[in-house]
């Protein structure tokens, strides 16, 4: 696989290590002089300097045989072009970008830059998941698949509570994945019993919120 | 007609003032407060400082009654972006973008954005002018 990589932070320039390590071709490409040639050093040729929102640059990097484009500069407005010409103009097939400031992700879905990655959000979710709030978390959003994963908890006394999976008339657009109890997760099968303090995984449509709430935290 | 204009630099203090004086309501984003001085003290208009990538500061400007938007900062990659969302998020019937880089003006033309590219113009018109004057030396000789 080859990949070009825009943008030579340390997610960028730890990327790139990873992909070698596995095997594959990278170009990184970074415009700060300095910062280009600490990656000059360790990537060699590998290393491009330029300006990766720029057509030339991305075409002198191979961006047009490339497998994957991941846009990953320090600039949201960077990343939503470097995607577009990336998928728009050099037709790369998958596309991965870095959402800085979570505010901005609604302009890289209106654009349809996907998937993102957005660090802010990532440390949101792992908090809700470590301490949890409420007793419905979105754990991950599949944003191509317009699917969330949820973690739910059972309430004492719900209608989850005591029944199996397979009783439940989970509605259509979900589905539970697994159940965790005593730190032990196992796979749901429709003979899963299920508790009061259980933590259920389910992959549902956007809008199944309520639905799910109301059988696992429901009266 | 009511028309948001991004970025108050020459270009967009300019292009703000010509539609005041044209009968136009206008307002104008910008991010740096000290950008207002450029539109004078009895600029008629809104002027909102806040950048214009975050939605809440567009809607400050008014973005969802807008006629036409004009995307004028000085990064092209914020007037692309921003040129996107008022067309496809707000559905401003008229977008316009300063795109400096030439072959990305071209590009998100081509993708159907009215993009007007400086650079483009003053390469044809130095070009045009070396032109005149080597066709100009070619008949003196």
């Amino acid at each position: 696989m080859y990949a070009v990589i825009v943008g030579g932070g340390k997610a960028g320039a730890n990327v790139a290590r990873a992909l070698l390590r596995m095997g594959h071709e990278v170009s990184i490409v970074e415009h700060r002089p300095s910062r280009f040639a600490t990656l000059e050093a360790e990537f060699e040729h590998m290393a491009r300097c330029g300006d990766g929102t720029e057509l030339f640059v991305l075409e002198a990097a191979g961006t047009a045989r490339a497998d994957v484009c991941i846009a990953v500069t320090g600039d949201d407005e960077d990343n939503i072009i470097i995607g577009q010409l990336s998928r728009d103009h050099f037709g790369v097939a998958n596309v991965v970008a870095r959402v800085n400031d979570p505010r901005n992700q609604e302009h890289f879905d209106l654009l349809g830059i996907a998937p993102t990655v957005c660090a802010t959000e990532s440390i949101l979710a792992l908090i809700e998941h470590e301490v949890p709030q409420h007793s419905l978390v979105h754990l991950f959003s599949l944003r191509r698949e317009n699917l969330d994963i949820l973690e739910i908890g059972v309430v004492e006394g719900s209608r989850a509570d005591g029944a199996t999976v397979g009783e439940l008339s989970i509605p259509d657009g979900s589905l539970v994945i697994s159940v965790l109890r005593n730190r032990v997760g196992r796979v749901a099968h429709p003979d899963t019993l299920l508790a009061a303090g259980d933590q259920v995984v389910a992959i549902a449509e956007p809008g199944r919120e309520s639905d799910l709430m109301e059988i696992f935290a429901g009266d | 007609m009511f028309v948001v204009v991004v970025g108050c630099g020459r270009v967009g203090a300019s292009i703000a003032q010509s539609l005041i004086d044209d009968g136009h309501d206008v307002n104008v984003i910008d991010q740096n407060a000290e950008a207002l001085a450029r539109l004078g003290d009895d600029f008629p208009g809104n002027f909102i400082q806040g950048p214009a990538l975050e939605t809440t500061v567009l809607e400050r400007g008014e973005i969802e009654r807008a006629d036409a938007f004009v995307a004028a900062t000085n990064g092209d990659n914020t007037n692309i972006v921003i040129a996107q969302v008022a067309r496809d998020r707000y559905q401003v019937p008229f977008v316009i973008a300063r795109v400096l880089d030439p072959s990305r003006a071209k590009f998100y033309a081509e993708q159907g954005l009215t993009t007007i590219c400086p650079t483009r113009t003053a390469i044809e018109m130095m070009e045009s002018a070396l032109r005149a004057f080597v066709a100009e030396s070619a008949e003196d000789a």
